[in-house]
């Protein structure tokens, strides 16, 4: 289900590493708790952030989800296709749904990230609490 | 299992379908619906008089149809809405209770609706006097010292209410950055406290759901300005350690706010004043009967004690020592003017006259309101889980947890309610109980009231265990179905357009 | 209590079945400490004639037969019984917000109607269901200006309502947000263009201007839009008097309108409840505050309407809420719904042009009068300021004799502006009610000796 390849923030989000080049989305977990999204805020490229940052919002009709940065960016691409079809992100968000890409500025950031298996144990800790 | 009161549930109620369109669909040109007397000075050319950079001929798009084809139109739309004069509204902390009509034929009364703001004071002695009265009425009933009527609604006095001990705070050197909120409280509490400029930290609740009393000593310090706390709370259960809050507070030189939402427990009973509150609002349109009339207009009145005066929003009510009254707007420190003019006088004359009807005897208001939400509570309690087994004032919380192993929720069960001929009641608040059914039930109902209710609520649950589909579906009586809420939300459409 | 559907046998069997046998029982959870002892010290009971005695006679010591010219943020217009017999419908009156869609389709279908209008009126191309009021909206849209610039400057013209004005300060403050005020030409009426774009910066989230502006003067609102758009900073306008839209071209180029819609069919109720608008263009819907109505579908495909965009609301975000508002105006964008699907189109089109005429008409039979001429020189729509040779608050006080209530003494809002007065003047005054305020004013000016200082005094003004 979490492909094995990416790694995980505690607050849902993936992270892609290919080279310098990083890609950012938010997982399937936050994607099922959102409920059918209707709106995503996305900033525009050559933005930066450090990691724990808010870089965007996802929007569903009952909840208004930040987008934290899980590592420090900055921001080379943004996913254009979400604004007409923010369902995307309910349908494929590990692959379509990518939010943005950019340069990691440190990419020992990652290292504090979870790989898939310890995610898929934090999410099921999760669905017990709920 | 009692038997519903009337017939088969999807008889008990059903909502007129009249195909109506939207007002421009029926427009043609030429039709109107009023006319003026005539023209009685020399017409002037509107480009002449205004040039033509500024002239418009007309406004495009503005209904053009007859007199009889908006009393239709209007008409058949009501047919569609649910109402206080129908039914019960179950809806925890909204205070949906009858509204009275004499209310609305003197709020039209010549002399009153009337008048305008700026007309000279002497002339106005008959609408300050109602505002005065009305102002000692809502002292007598909060135990507090001061007030302001200005405030529209309860968000804009829980505002004006954060201002003014804002003030008071920046007048003694430190404004502060913090305002705690408990996680109980209604969403307008913490959007206020960031538009008045502070940090909002949330405060548990203990097991009995009330505030946690070791986890706001924690919290308070010098850098807090105020707790927004309501009472009783959102469960509907007395803070019966909000005397020792306050004392907490004052002791670090911080205030107590009350979110007067839930009055309706407490008029005649108890007094916020009484008991260590600084500033509090009151929502006339639940406790004091003004009508919600879809949404508004209402009128959030801000209390204060003393210390707090000075902050007061301008203009002030006062008297001169012939006993005339008159509004001071010299005030130095106050926190500012809130709105144009006074506030909302014809909700203001509303609620008067609602008050002036009771008198002393609101009390016994309050009691029914009470001795109601208790009753449903001893009705329903062994068909649906009650997450604080505890007697309750005027609301009372039960949780979608047993139904929830038939895959329903409180939503679900919500829209099957509109079934059975009832408003459903607040779904999913307070967000400390998931899966919440807040229900307040007021003292406008009656024994069969209450027992249609009950009967409607008990049938739901025995639906939720027999069959579950019937419920999931819900509602299958009301004019349409379920409405696709994602799809107005992705592409918004918020206006007709012309073809 | 006839408000109160119990006997006491009915309250005594209910609290038998909860096994109880007073109330009083249920108020155990009161610390002692924290009850009242004794009975409210409150007026009443009062039966229902009682209370409209009561009330009648509250009335009675107002202004009941007087005639009144103010205006000022408030106007006496044409109002129909029709809208207000379809107002106290229970299923309009009694209902709550439309949360629950679907048994509230008829409040949310006429707010669909009310929000297409108010785009129609103002040129927008989204209107919110309502604000509180004209000022509470002005001060909301120059937060929501500031939220979408991200700049914190805000450049709000003289010639705003003042009470509008201080209710911008009062939130601008709170937030700390710098407010500057730009003057108005003090022979136009106009805000002085020059004078605002000295003020407009990179820092400027908004230029804020009312028209037509509290003097009664249309403002050139193309003209502070490419001003303040030159500077990255929006235009909000402020309008106060709805129905010269009926005459006068929308704001189009504004980004966002404020706009007071007690005009179009609320009574003016000694100031409120009122209803104000915010309309703006779509691009900016999701940081403009208040509900939205949005037209969608059933599951079966039939048209219907729910609450939209509701994220941005205090019962979703809490503290990232655009506003803190909960409940809103909505009866009374009822009624202004109501109003105009009566008015129409036409019946607008006339309105206007009835207080084009009426207002021209007085002022040209004012002029007449030895020493009083219009202060302002640019276009005005149904109020004019008028100089006379002598303190408008004096002159008033003889037209009360008369029981007219005359033109609104500017003095007290511009330290300048003495011995000038705001005539307002709308489709209900009658030819002969202008001829009396006229007729009036010209035998005060006689009694006060006034008649032969003419000119002298006036020049002296400018």
């Amino acid at each position: 289900m979490y492909p094995t390849n990416y790694k995980y923030s505690q607050e849902h989000e993936w992270v892609l590493l290919e080279g310098q080049t990083v890609t950012i989305g938010i997982t399937d977990y936050a994607q099922q708790s959102l409920g059918d999204v209707v709106f995503v805020e996305l900033p525009k490229p050559g933005a930066k952030f450090s990691a724990g940052q808010t870089l965007g919002t996802v929007e569903s009709v009952k909840a208004v989800s930040e987008i934290y940065s899980p590592i420090s960016i900055e921001v080379t691409e943004v996913n254009g296709t979400l604004a007409n079809a923010p369902e995307t992100i309910n349908k494929d968000p590990h692959g379509a749904a990518w939010l943005i890409k950019g340069r990691a500025s440190n990419t020992g950031e990652l290292a504090k990230l979870m790989d898939a298996k310890a995610y898929e144990a934090f999410v099921a800790e999760k669905a017990k609490e709920a | 299992m009692a038997e519903p009161v009337n017939n088969a549930p999807s008889t008990a109620t059903r909502h007129v379908s009249l195909n109506e369109s939207l007002i421009f669909e029926k427009s043609a040109p030429g039709k109107r619906g009023m006319e003026l007397p005539p023209l009685d000075v020399p017409a002037v050319d509107g480009d002449s008089a205004l040039g033509s950079e500024f002239h418009r001929e007309a406004v495009d798009g503005l209904p053009e149809v007859s007199e009889i084809e908006v009393i239709r139109h209007f008409t058949r739309l009501s047919t569609w809405n649910y109402a206080i004069d129908l039914g019960m509204y179950p809806l925890g902390s909204c205070t949906m209770k009858y509204n009275p009509r004499v209310n609305e034929f003197v709020a039209r009364l010549e002399g009153l609706a009337t008048e305008h703001p700026l007309q000279p004071v002497e002339l106005s002695q008959g609408c300050l006097r109602i505002l005065r009265v009305l102002e000692r009425f809502l002292l007598e009933v909060t135990g507090m010292d001061a007030i302001t009527l200005q405030p529209c609604a309860g968000a804009q006095g829980e505002y004006a209410g954060i201002a003014i001990i804002r003030a008071y705070l920046e007048n003694q050197g430190n404004p502060r950055k913090k305002v705690l909120v408990p996680d109980s409280a209604h969403g307008t509490n913490p959007a206020t406290a960031v538009t008045a400029g502070y940090e909002v930290l949330n405060i548990r609740s203990d097991a009995s759901g009330r505030i946690d009393m070791s986890h706001l000593a924690e919290y308070v310090s010098d850098d807090v300005a105020a707790l927004m706390v309501t009472n009783p709370n959102t469960l509907g259960t007395f803070e019966k350690d909000i005397a020792q809050a306050a004392e907490l507070l004052h002791a670090k030189g911080a205030q107590l706010y009350m979110d007067g939402a839930n009055m309706n427990a407490l008029a005649g009973i108890a007094r916020p004043g009484d008991f260590g509150v600084d500033v509090m609002h009151m929502n006339l349109h639940k406790t004091f009967s003004t009508p919600h009339g879809g949404g508004g207009p209402g009128a959030g009145p801000v209390a204060i004690k003393k210390h707090l005066e000075p902050f007061l929003p301008i203009p002030v009510l006062a008297e001169k020592a012939d006993g005339s009254l008159f509004w001071e707007a010299n005030r130095p420190k106050t926190i500012g003017r809130l709105r144009a003019f006074y506030g909302n006088f014809g909700v203001l004359v509303r609620a008067l006259a609602y008050a002036l009807a009771y008198g002393p005897g609101m009390v016994e208001a309050t009691r029914d309101a009470i001795l109601n939400a208790n009753y449903i509570r001893k009705k329903l309690e062994d068909v649906y889980d009650l997450p604080y087994n505890q007697p309750c004032m005027h609301e009372v919380v039960f949780s979608d947890a047993r139904q929830k192993k038939n895959g329903l929720n409180t939503m679900d069960i919500a829209k099957r309610l509109i079934d059975y001929g009832f408003h459903p009641y607040t779904t999913a608040f307070p967000l400390i109980v998931p899966g919440a059914l807040m229900i307040e039930p007021t003292e406008s109902e009656s024994r069969e009231e209450l027992d249609r209710f009950v009967a409607a609520m008990r049938a739901i649950a025995a639906e939720a265990e027999q069959s579950p589909e019937l419920v999931k579906t819900a509602p299958h009586s009301a004019r349409v179905g379920r409405l696709d809420e994602v799809g107005a939300a992705r592409k918004p459409v918020l206006r007709w357009k012309p073809r | 209590m006839r408000y109160l559907p119990k006997s006491n046998a009915e309250r005594r069997a209910i609290l038998s079945e909860l096994g109880l046998e007073s109330v009083e029982q249920l108020l155990q959870s009161i610390p002692e400490s924290c009850r009242l002892k004794r009975p409210l010290d409150v007026p009443g009971p009062l039966s229902e004639k009682e209370i409209i005695d009561y009330f009648r006679a509250r009335a009675s010591e107002n202004a009941a037969g007087y005639t009144s010219f103010l205006g000022a943020g408030v106007y006496n217009h044409l109002r129909s019984v029709v809208a207000d017999s379809l107002l106290q419908r229970g299923e309009f009156l009694t209902s709550y917000t439309p949360y629950q869609a679907e048994i509230s389709q008829g409040t949310l279908q006429a707010i669909f109607e009310f929000q297409t209008m108010m785009c129609q009126l103002t040129g927008q191309e989204v209107a919110n269901a309502s604000m509180y009021d004209g000022s509470t909206a002005a001060a909301e849209a120059a937060m929501m200006a500031v939220r979408l610039t991200n700049r914190r400057r805000i450049v709000v013209s003289r010639a705003l309502h003042p009470e509008y004005r201080q209710v911008v300060n009062t939130y601008a403050e709170h937030l700390h947000l710098e407010v500057v005020e730009a003057g108005f030409d003090g022979s136009t009426g106009q805000t002085d263009l020059a004078a605002t774009r000295g003020m407009v910066n990179d820092a400027t989230a908004a230029v804020v201007v009312q028209s037509p502006n509290f003097l009664g003067v249309l403002e050139p609102v193309p003209q502070f839009a490419e001003l303040a758009h030159g500077a990255g900073a929006l235009v909000v306008v402020a309008i106060a008097e709805a129905v010269a839209l009926g005459a006068v071209r929308a704001p189009a180029e504004a980004d966002i309108v404020a706009m007071e819609a007690q005009s179009l069919g609320l009574a003016p109720s000694f100031g409120g409840p009122f209803a104000g608008v915010i309309a703006t263009r779509e691009k900016f819907v999701r940081q403009m505050p208040g509900r939205l109505a949005g037209q969608t579908t059933d599951h079966e495909g039939r048209r219907g309407f729910v609450l939209t965009l509701a994220t941005r609301e205090q019962h979703i975000r809490r503290e990232k809420a655009t506003s803190n508002i909960c409940t809103n105006q909505a009866l009374c964008a009822l009624a202004v719904t109501m109003h105009l699907s009566l008015l129409g189109k036409e019946g607008l089109r006339e309105m206007a042009g009835q207080n084009l005429a009426k207002a021209r008409y007085a002022v040209a039979e004012f002029e007449k009068l030895p020493g009083v001429r219009r202060a302002f020189s640019g276009p005005f729509f149904n109020e004019a300021v008028l100089g006379f040779p002598c303190s408008v608050r004096i002159i008033n006080q003889e037209l009360l004799r008369d029981r007219i209530i005359g033109p609104l003494p500017l003095g007290p809002f511009f330290a300048e502006q003495t011995k000038r007065g705001l005539l307002c003047v709308t489709e209900l005054h009658s030819r002969q009610d202008i001829d009396r305020l006229v007729a009036a004013t010209r035998r005060a000016l006689d009694s006060l000796g006034m008649a032969s200082r003419e000119a002298v005094s006036t020049q002296a003004e400018r």
